[in-house]
This record gives C-alpha cells, structure tokens and sequence, in this order.
C-alpha cells in the first residue's frame, strides 16, 4: 500500500535532522496560522499564488531562491565546521550524514537557490526592459514556478521523510546505481531535479521567445538592454542543454527502477557516458546562472556611473560568443579521464579562450566607470567587489584548464575555492546587486542603505576570509568531501576558514536587518518618482510598484537607452511628451493550473520516490484530467477599461511633471 | 507618451533615416516592416506567431531529449554482453510497416491542417481520426515487437545494447501515445467547441509535433534499423 515508505523512514535515532525538521514545521505552522487568523489567504491566493503576471512570478522565484539559499548555507555551516573540529577526531556528524549535506548544499545551492533568483530576474525585467506588458506564455510561466517550487519541496521533504543522495550533487554511476546506493536518496535527486528541470526549461522557452517575438515597436535588437540579450543567450542554452539533463536523469532513472544498463559497469552499461553527459549540461548551467549576472552588472555599471555601456556591442557579441563557446568546454570537469592528450588540448585551449569574452566584458565595465559620475551606492559596491573576486576566480579557472596543472589540483579543495569563486563573487553578488537595485520597482520603496553596505562589506571580507584558505588547502594535497581530516598541518587554514564563515553569518544577518528595516521605514524610503537611480531602460518609466499592465500605452523606442532618451527629452522640452490616448488593454486572466500542477507534480515525485505506484498512476491521471479541464476555459483574457488605464497613467505622469518641477526649481535643467 | 500617431511603417523608416543612434540597424531591403512579425520595428507578433515560434523552441528542445538516447545508442551499439546483436533483433519487414503507417499519418495530418484551413469541420475530424488509427498501428506493431523480443529473452536488463535500444525506440514511442492522447482530445475540443482562435492555434502546434515525431523516427529507422543489417 506505502510502497516503501514506514515509519522508519523519519530519522528518529539523527538529533539534527529531527530538531531541524521540528523546528522548520513549527514555522511553518506558524507562518499558516498567521496567513489564516489575518484573513490573507484570499489576498494570496488571487495575487499570488494563481498570478500569471510575470512580476509577481519573477518576486516569488527570488523568494524561493533567497530561502534556499539559507537552507543551504546551514549546510555550509556544517560542513566547515565538521571540518574544523574533525581532526584527527571523528567530529560530530557521521559519515553518512555529512555526505548528504554537501550533496544538498551542492544541489540546493545550484538548482534551487541561484537558479530561481537568475529566472526570478529574467521573469521580472524581461518584459519591462523590453516595453511589453507580458512574456510570451503567462500561464505556463505561473507552471515553470511551481514546478520549480515543486522540486524545491521534495528536495526539502528529504529532510523528513528518508535521506537525501549521498553522490554529490551530480549522482556519478555507478556509485548512483541501485547496487551501491540502495536508498531512496538518489531517487529524491532524480524526481526533485526532474520535475523543477520542466519548470526552467518552459522559462527558458518563454524568455527566448518574448525575446525573439515580443519586442516594444523600435525595439530592434541592437537596442535592447545587455540584460536582454544575456538573458536571450542565457535561455537559448536552458533550451540547448537542459534537455540533455532530462534524458541524462531519465536514464539514471530507467537504471534504477527497472534495471537499465546505461551506466552500470557491468553488462555492457557505461558510466562515462553519464559523466559527459551531465557535463554536457552542467557546464553550459554555469554560464546559465552567470550571464544574466553579466547583464544586471552590465545595468548597474552604466546606471551609477551616469554613461551609457562602454563597447555595448561588444558586449553582446561577447555574451553570444561565451553562449556558443560554453557548449564546448564540458570534458574539463574530468581531464583525468584519461580521455588521451588531443582530446585535453583541445578542451583546454576551449576553456582557456571562453575566459577572452568574460575578459572584454571586465574591461568594458572598468571603461564604464572610467570618467563616469560614480555613485558608490549598495548595487555599485556589489558589482566593484564582483570585479575583483570574479577576476580572481576566473584566472583561478584558468589555471584549472591547463590540463596538467588540472591533473595536481582535480577535485581539490582548490578546485572548490576556485568555484565558489566564480559563483559566489559572479552570481551571488549579481543577485544581491539586483535585489537591491530593482527592489524598489517591485515594491515601491527602497532598501535602507547603511545596512545594505554593512552586508556588502562583510560578505565580501567573509568570502575572502573563508575561501582563500581553501585555496592553500588545495594546493597543500587536501582533497574535497573529507568527512574528517588526518593531518594537523592543516588546521590554522581550515580555523581561518570558519572564522570567514562566521562574517558571513553576520552578512546574512544584515541583509535580514536591512529587510527588516526597510519595511518599517517604508514610508520613509518611498520611491514617488518611479525612477530612483536615475535609470536608463524602460523599467524606470514605470511607476514603482510597476502596475500590473506594465505600460499604460506601448512604447516607441527611438534610440538606444530608451527610457534615458525620453528622458533627456523630457528635460530638453522641460515638459512631458504630451498625453496619450488611453485605449482599454487585454490582460491575461489568472489561473490556478500552475499549482494544482505543482500539486499533482509533487505527488507523482513523492510516491516514484517510495514506490508507491497506485499513487504514482492516480497522480498522472488527475494531471491530465487537470490539463483538458484547463484547454476547455473559454475566457483567456479580460479588459482593462481605458479609465482605470488613465487613472493609473495620470498618477505616474504627476509625479514626473512633480519631479521636473523640483529639477527646474533647484536650477538642475539647463 | 510618444507618437503613437504615425502609422508604424511610416515612422519606422523615418527614425531608421533620422536615428542618430541606428547602430547596428540593417534596414530589410525596399520592404516595409511587416507588422505583427515581431521584428522590432512594429512591435509584439501577432498571437499566432508567437504560439507556433514558442512551439518550435519547445521541438528543439525534445529533439536535443532524442539525441542524447541517439548519442547513448552510439555508445553502447556494440555492448552485447555476449547477448545478441542489433542485426539479430531487428526485423526489417515490421520496421517498413511501420514506417509506412507513420509517414502516412503524417500525410492524412497535413491534410487534416489544410481541411482546418477551410473550417472544414467534418474532414478535419476524419483526417485526425486516420492519423490517430495510424499512430495506432504504429505503436502496436511496435508493442508487438517489444513483446517479441522479451519472450526470447532480450530485455533491457539483458545488456547495453539492448538498453540502448529500448529507451530510444520506447522514447519515440511514449511520444507517439502522448501525441495520441493529445489528438483525442483535440478532436473532442474540434467537436464540442470549433475553430476557435485557439484551437487552431493548438491544431498547428500538434501538426508540427506529429511531423517532428516523424522526422525523429526517420533517423531511428535509418540509424536502428537500416544500419543494423548492414553491419
């Protein structure tokens, strides 16, 4: 009937996980009671959770993505820790128990942490950057979220009920096979990467074609923000690649259930072929996550340093070329392979020249600043701490590409540092650059700004302080994955490491402080004009909060930068363009199908994952049934009468005239 | 706030002469924009283009799915385990059945789509319903087959190979079942509901996957099948 599951699948006899698992159901409890005793769910329900505006979707991927950030930066926690108090000591987390943690640190931090907050960006910016009201396919975006928000929650459940994978956080064969891992933990990496793989992989095709099809009239191609087209190049490789996951996973999976031999090492089955594989994904993800981090640094130079891009063309040609060029880097991750000299050499050199286009992207931000008004506000410290780690961490990378120097340090903890380098000073920074920046876009107030340096500050010293040992502990012969250490030499490096750990902790504290904060002086830091940092694309020519239908009319772009080019006219003329003629607006309705999805989705996963196989049928059939209930609505769209379209317009056009007034008082306009 | 007034192709050509900025701009010959393209002079595509482009995105991406089993197919062709060879198992004769019923119902699918063009009702629905009987031979013969070759004994368990084999066909097979369910539920939307605005939109997308299925199944069955009995 429960397939595999019992009760002695809660993990009664572990005191973390249980306290864990207590403690995360309290709050939540908590969280739900208060939901219920304030009355919120209908709120919720109609705004949030059944919205298909892409806004309110690319706000709950960052929620998604800032909560499982934490969740894995507790297991970060543990496992430097473990390893400052684990030698020549058995250190307080067994084997078994330190092994799935830095496979769910590994796993939630990629897939479920920076992924959704670079597709909640994408969700968010696209559509306004690019003067439309929406992207392509709504109500499929609502899906792709709750698929990932799916997969989000089984990884977590894994914490509960069973054990979460002890491979990795890529579940290598044939360690990944049922012979050597009987356990449900692979299956619970399977199902839960699987299932939020769909969710990303329909962003990826909604992006490329909103993109592609859905463009503002004069938005040509070589006008668009560099955060649209490293979000166009960023999905084309979702597109490209993310598939290759599937059908990797899925024959993981086929192995698993029903005794496959694809990567097996016997019967013929081949567990190299899984390595390239996933690789032939797992790379081009890295550049997945880091080119819209490209694209929000590449807004955030330009915006505080008062120019427009440096070499913008360049720019684009170096994202496409780093999009084209990430396909073919893959057999990097494993030149131990022992795959013969021509095919290192000719991955090597690959890898080497991908860091040419990240190379013209740094020096056209430094050009960027070069002779700018630079603005030292929280996204520019952001980005100029990005400059710098992310350069070290790329000729880190660098060195990692030169086949035989790869051959010293292969899975190393130099090799650790090296990526956490790029990902944490890449996209991490980016995001916190970008939450910071477009915060007010979102919700109409700006984020206090001491606090927000304060974070600044102590992740960028905590980063150094925590990764720059490791990179000594690499080069010294300490491998990574150690559950426990037998050398004492190395103890002062992993001692400084914790201590790093620790100033990031109370970055992580400040960031919470600053939203805390904010939120109480939000009147205070009231964003009236809509346009804070004085902004140069199409998003600051919305009123903050942006209103659901983004534009009151369609913009006209006539240049490049076109919310910049409105506004030099604006303070040329020293007047608005004149008013237009507000015409009624068709908008997408919102529709539950994305959770009951995620619902049915979750279910499906849960009993693939215990075995229970009635469930697993009555779960796909509901799905369907779900499906043609959905393909028989008649309505899909719903007017906005042209009077509240005004209503709206004129309230933002207010403000700006207000705006202009107050430049034209204090003798700011020429 | 600008001025919407000008007819699009009138002030696209105007600010493509007077754009200080128009780096990069390749203006598309004579022609004026065409609008409702989505090429960036005349704003957002029409909803049909946009349905059909997302579609064919989506296409590639289940394409790239068939590589990787075409890719593992490749691998482990030779990796018998002392089991049977691909030449062994295939049998060439149920293959251009198949092939046969497949390519046809891609025929009665176009003629289908061309019945909808004219909203034509009742040979939309015949011409799906031929294309649903066909897809339907298809994959019984190809159950049969699977049968077949586990009564002897060779599963995918048995080796390499044979895994190989079986999640490439079975892959293209699970997709022919969905695209049949699919159908159904087309014809049921055809019959209660007519040619809506979406419907046909959902018509044309399940025309491109019927025909991409087929093209994958030409490569399964020159890759699979043909070269199995020349090697």
């Amino acid at each position: 009937m429960f397939g595999k599951l019992s009760l002695s699948a809660i993990p009664l006899s572990e005191p973390i996980p249980l306290i864990t698992s207590f403690v995360v159901i309290l709050i939540a409890l908590g969280v739900l009671i208060l939901i219920t005793v304030k009355g919120w769910w209908p709120y919720l329900w109609h705004d949030w959770i059944t919205s298909v505006d892409h806004k309110r979707i690319g706000v709950m991927y960052c929620l998604l993505g800032v909560l499982m950030l934490i969740r894995g930066f507790a297991d970060a926690i543990m496992m430097r820790t473990q390893q400052a108090i684990a030698i020549d000591a058995p250190g307080y987390l067994p084997p078994e128990h330190y092994n799935q943690i830095f496979t769910a640190h590994g796993t939630i931090m990629i897939l479920f942490g920076a992924m959704p907050l670079v597709l909640g960006f994408m969700n968010f910016l696209v559509p306004l950057q690019l003067g439309v009201r929406d992207v392509a396919f709504p109500t499929f975006n609502s899906v792709g979220f709750w698929l990932t928000a799916s997969g989000a929650l089984l990884v977590n459940v894994s914490l509960f009920v069973g054990e979460f994978a002890r491979t990795g956080w890529l579940p290598y064969p044939p360690l990944s096979e049922t012979t050597y891992t009987p356990g449900v933990g692979v299956d619970y990496y399977l199902w839960a990467v699987q299932i939020s793989g769909v969710g990303t992989l329909i962003t990826g095709i909604n992006i490329v074609t909103t993109v592609l099809k859905m463009r503002c009239r004069g938005m040509s191609y070589l006008r668009m923000p560099v955060f649209c087209w490293t979000a166009l190049a960023s999905c084309l490789l979702i597109v490209a690649v993310f598939p290759v996951l599937t059908a990797t996973l899925a024959m993981l999976t086929l192995d698993r259930y029903l005794g496959f031999h694809y990567f097996t090492n016997t019967a013929g089955g081949n567990p190299m072929m899984f390595v390239n594989l996933v690789w032939a994904w797992g790379h081009p993800e890295v550049y997945i996550l880091v080119l819209p981090a490209f694209g929000i640094f590449s807004e955030v130079f330009s915006t505080f340093s008062g120019k427009p891009l440096f070499g913008y063309r360049s720019m684009v040609a170096a994202t496409l070329f780093i999009c084209i060029v990430s396909l073919m880097v893959w057999l990097h991750h494993f030149f131990t392979m022992g795959a013969g000299a021509a095919v290192n050499t000719f991955f090597g050199i690959s890898s080497s020249i991908i860091a040419v286009g990240t190379g013209v992207k740094i020096y056209n931000w430094i050009f960027t600043m070069y002779g700018g008004r630079v603005r030292f506000e929280t996204p520019m410290l952001w980005s100029m701490g990005f400059l710098f780690t992310f350069t070290i961490g790329g000729l880190t990378g660098v060195l990692l590409a030169v086949p035989p120097a790869d051959f010293m340090t292969h899975n190393s903890m130099f090799l650790v540092a090296h990526f956490h380098n790029v990902i944490i000073g890449g996209v991490v920074f980016a995001v916190f650059a970008g939450l910071e920046f477009w915060f007010p876009k979102a919700f109409g107030f700006r984020l206090h700004e001491g606090w927000g340096k304060a974070a600044f500050w102590c992740a960028f010293i905590g980063f150094w302080v925590t990764f720059a040992p490791l990179y000594v502990l690499g080069l010294l012969g300490m491998t990574r994955r150690l559950q426990h250490i037998n050398i004492p030499e190395w103890a002062p490096w992993l001692y400084v490491s914790v201590a790093g750990v620790g100033i990031l902790i109370l970055g992580v504290i400040a960031q919470v402080v600053q939203l805390v904060v904010s939120i109480r002086d939000r009147e205070k830091l009231r964003d009236v004009t809509g346009d804070p940092w004085d902004g140069r694309s199409l998003e600051w020519a919305t009123p903050s909060p942006a209103p659901f239908f983004n534009f009151a009319v369609m913009p006209n772009v006539e240049g490049e930068e076109a919310y910049w080019g409105i506004k030099l006219r604006a303070v040329e003329t020293q007047q608005l363009a004149e008013e237009p003629k507000y015409e009624p607006i068709e908008m997408p309705v919102h529709s539950p199908v994305g959770i009951f999805t995620a619902f049915f989705t979750s279910v499906f996963g849960f009993a693939m994952i215990w075995y229970i196989w009635w469930l697993a049928g009555v779960a796909l059939v509901a799905a369907f049934a779900e499906f043609v209930v959905f393909a028989w609505r008649d309505v899909h769209e719903y007017e906005v009468p042209a009077e509240e379209v005004a209503r709206v317009d004129r309230a933002r056009r207010a403000a700006r005239e207000a705006l202009l007034d107050r430049l034209s008082r204090q003798g700011a306009l020429p | 706030m600008t001025d919407l007034e000008l007819p699009a192709s009138v002030g696209a050509i105007r600010r493509i002469r007077e754009d200080p900025h128009r780096l990069g701009h390749r203006a598309h010959g004579p022609r004026e924009p065409i609008v409702g393209a989505g090429h960036g002079e005349t704003g957002p595509a029409h909803k049909r283009i946009i349905v059909g482009y997302g579609f064919w995105i989506f296409l590639l991406s289940d394409i790239i799915i068939f590589a990787c089993f075409f890719a593992a197919f490749a691998v482990q062709r030779g990796s018998t385990a002392g089991g049977p060879s691909i030449g062994e198992i295939v049998d060439t004769r149920r293959v251009a059945w198949q092939t046969a019923a497949l390519l046809l119902s891609s025929y009665t699918c176009s003629l289908s789509f061309a019945a909808t063009n004219l909203r034509d009702v009742l040979r939309t629905q015949i011409f799906l319903l031929l294309t649903g009987l066909l897809g339907l031979a298809f994959v019984v013969m190809e159950a049969l087959e699977f049968l077949e070759l586990a009564n002897q004994g060779f599963t995918p368990q048995r080796s390499g190979m044979l895994t190989a084999f079986f999640g490439l066909v079975g892959c293209h097979g699970l997709h022919v079942t969905v695209g049949g369910l699919w159908l159904a539920t087309m014809m049921a939307q055809v019959q209660v509901k007519g040619f809506r605005r979406e419907i046909i939109h959902r018509l044309m997308c399940f025309n491109l996957f019927w025909h991409a299925l087929d093209i994958v199944w030409i490569g399964i069955f020159t890759i699979v099948y043909l070269m199995a009995t020349v090697a």
